[in-house]
């Protein structure tokens, strides 16, 4: 170990940490304070006496009980829930296998296969949105929760695929072939010693498949119309803000509840998550 | 019984590399053949198209009777050491020792009886329960040797299985390996690049190079008769001194020249009179002189490493850095004038072309 100064340590690492902490966690703060705080404060300038306008003087559940009562949130939570999960496990399937082939597999074109995967990723939504209507049009999926399950993996699997692809990469293929000595077949190795050990992998790339389907809000937008067949983020949106009237309160309500299962999930998933980011299997 | 027979292997990648040329091995039953060589020489090669990881590209391997030429790794009846152990990290070590009976629909009390045996041979029985990440590189190592061994398979395959031990741990793995292998009576074929590994542990050695095999030999032929320069320059440590010489008829006797360098030779090479070959000769066959006479040459000294039960001499002659081991009890220093004379019942002559002894 280095011996450095007290102060430096502060200034270099301490200071810019609180820095960092304070401005990432600034917004999801101030969600919460508005979804607790009563209207009257909400639209009260901040001049007036007994302004405090970084935390509430009369925390109230006004605003959670006018969204559980007045919208359909809690089928927004559950529609946003099931589609989640279920284009998630689509995906981890699908990507598990694409990324074990591509990482392992030599066959002819495997190479241009990757790439091609890659760019299907690199395609924004923004555009992707319009020829997908049509199909889901022709499809008659619209406006059920399957025009979701099945548009999401179109981001998913590209993205699982690659993550794990590089996850898979660093197991050292001996593990396989011994467990192909061992008695086991090419797909035997995978199932019973490469899978439980890429199991960080897998769980990091469906933590961050969930959270980005939990969040999509473009596909949501075009493919749902009924209110009770919306997800978190296009409900809030859509239904708390009429006209040019925004319900602060009840937006932001509806964002902090939101946010919980993704925060429950990676909490839950945590440190499979870290290791899953940042290691491997050592020899 | 198993006998491994090799014929006519051949290994070329996609890319046009031929990794493996013409290889031919009778491996006997119950022996120990070393592969060694160079990185790149295709000892791995030729072992992993053995345990059925590589395909052959033409060619045909027997174990026993059996042509195994497309019979799946599992088929084989063989097991694997690799250099990185290849433990399975979420498992513990019972079961890495346990998994191959187990995919082998073995009954559970016959699992468990081999797995403690073989725990036992190894010493690792108090180890059972650990997974591997909580073991040090020997204790691994073990594991790896242990997994190998339950299964009771007609070859063991060894993939240079001390590399990654740090020296002491791979001197005292290398005698447990020799002591198992005779406790065992299994054939065996084992890669390494350590020459010193190569001749301890090998009932017989085969040196490769650029995927070809330089000679088949028992340690000691492979010593004390190099096929050729190479093999001669791999085998040994310090490596073999090479000089080019002249041979010249002179006084009714043959003599090897070479710049400050003039030294007898043996008769048996007479037909090589009038040309030039490159001398070799090992370290130990290299003695400080009693005086003038037909095989002593004067030089100097550059550098002495005293290694406490010997001392390497480091000097020049014909041209060339040399290397003598002599007696410990030697008082030589650095910059001394020094007459060295050559053991000519152990010079080695090779033709400077083609290399191969003469």
């Amino acid at each position: 170990m280095l011996i450095e100064r007290k102060w430096k340590k502060w200034v270099y690492f301490y200071l810019p940490m609180a820095v960092f902490i304070v401005f990432t966690l600034f917004p999801f703060y101030w969600m919460a304070i508005t979804a607790f705080r009563p209207d009257e404060e909400l639209y009260a300038t901040w001049r007036q006496p007994n302004a405090a306008p970084l935390w509430t003087l009369a925390p109230t559940l006004e605003h959670m009980k006018g969204l559980l009562q007045t919208t359909a949130f809690p089928t927004w939570l559950w529609n946003t829930m099931l589609i989640a999960t279920v284009s998630t496990i689509i995906s981890l399937i699908c990507g598990t296998f694409a990324g074990y082939a591509l990482a392992r597999l030599r066959f002819q074109g495997s190479e241009f296969l990757g790439t091609a995967i890659f760019i299907t990723y690199l395609v924004p939504q923004t555009l992707l949105f319009i020829p997908l209507a049509d199909i889901i049009r022709d499809m008659q999926l619209g406006n059920t929760p399957w025009a979701l399950m099945l548009t999401y993996p179109t981001i998913l699997i590209p993205f699982c695929t690659w993550l794990l692809m590089g996850y898979f990469k660093t197991i050292p293929k001996e593990l396989e072939e011994c467990a192909r000595i061992d008695g086991a077949t090419r797909f035997g190795a995978m199932v019973r010693i490469i899978l439980p050990v890429a199991i960080p992998g897998i769980l990091s790339a469906g933590i961050f498949a969930f959270t980005l389907s939990w969040n999509e809000f473009i596909y949501a937008l075009v493919f749902m119309a009924s209110a009770d067949q919306k997800t978190v983020p296009v409900g809030v949106v859509s239904e708390l803000i009429r006209g040019d009237i925004f319900f602060w309160g009840q937006l932001m309500a509806g964002a902090l509840l939101g946010s919980v299962p993704v925060a429950l999930v990676y909490s839950f998933f945590v440190e499979y998550y870290v290791t899953g980011l940042t290691g491997s299997v050592k020899g | 019984m198993a006998r491994v027979s090799i014929r006519q292997l051949n290994k070329k990648y996609d890319n046009g590399f031929h990794a493996v040329k013409n290889v031919n091995l009778e491996i006997e039953d119950k022996e120990f053949l070393v592969l060694v060589g160079p990185s790149g020489c295709g000892k791995t090669t030729t072992l992993r198209m053995v345990a059925g990881l590589e395909e052959i590209t033409s060619g045909e391997i027997r174990i026993g009777e059996r042509v195994i030429n497309d019979l799946p790794p599992m088929d084989r009846d063989i097991a694997m050491v690799f250099q990185n152990y290849a433990l399975y990290p979420h498992k513990t070590v019972f079961d890495n020792m346990a998994f191959g009976l187990q995919m082998r629909g073995y009954p559970k009390e016959e699992v468990k009886k081999r797995v403690e045996d073989a725990a036992e041979i190894l010493g690792i029985e108090a180890l059972l329960a650990r997974k591997p990440r909580q073991l040090s590189g020997g204790q691994r190592q073990r594991v790896a040797v242990g997994r190998a061994i339950v299964r009771h398979p007609e070859v063991f395959l060894f993939d240079e299985p001390l590399s990654n031990l740090d020296a002491k741990l791979r001197v005292q793995m290398r005698v447990e390996l020799k002591r198992l292998h005779e406790r065992l009576e299994t054939t065996a074929i084992y890669v390494t690049h350590d020459q010193v590994e190569a001749m301890t542990l090998g009932t017989r050695v085969v040196v490769m190079k650029d995927g070809l095999v330089q000679q088949v030999g028992a340690p000691l032929e492979l010593y004390g008769r190099p096929a050729n320069k190479f093999v001669a320059g791999f085998i040994g440590s310090p490596a073999m001194n090479f000089v080019d010489v002249a041979i010249q008829a002179g006084n009714g006797r043959l003599w090897a020249e070479a710049q400050g360098f003039r030294i007898r030779v043996p008769d048996r090479i007479s037909s090589q009179a009038g040309k030039r070959v490159t001398l070799g000769v090992r370290p130990e066959a290299v003695r400080i002189a009693n005086g003038v006479d037909d095989y002593s040459f004067a030089t100097e000294v550059d550098v002495v490493e005293p290694l406490g039960n010997e001392i390497l001499l480091n000097f020049r002659a014909g041209g060339v850095p040399m290397v003598a081991r002599v007696d410990p009890g030697t008082r030589v220093s650095a910059h001394d004038a020094v007459r060295f004379a050559l053991d000519p019942a152990r010079l080695h002559f090779f033709d400077p072309q083609s290399e191969t002894a003469l």
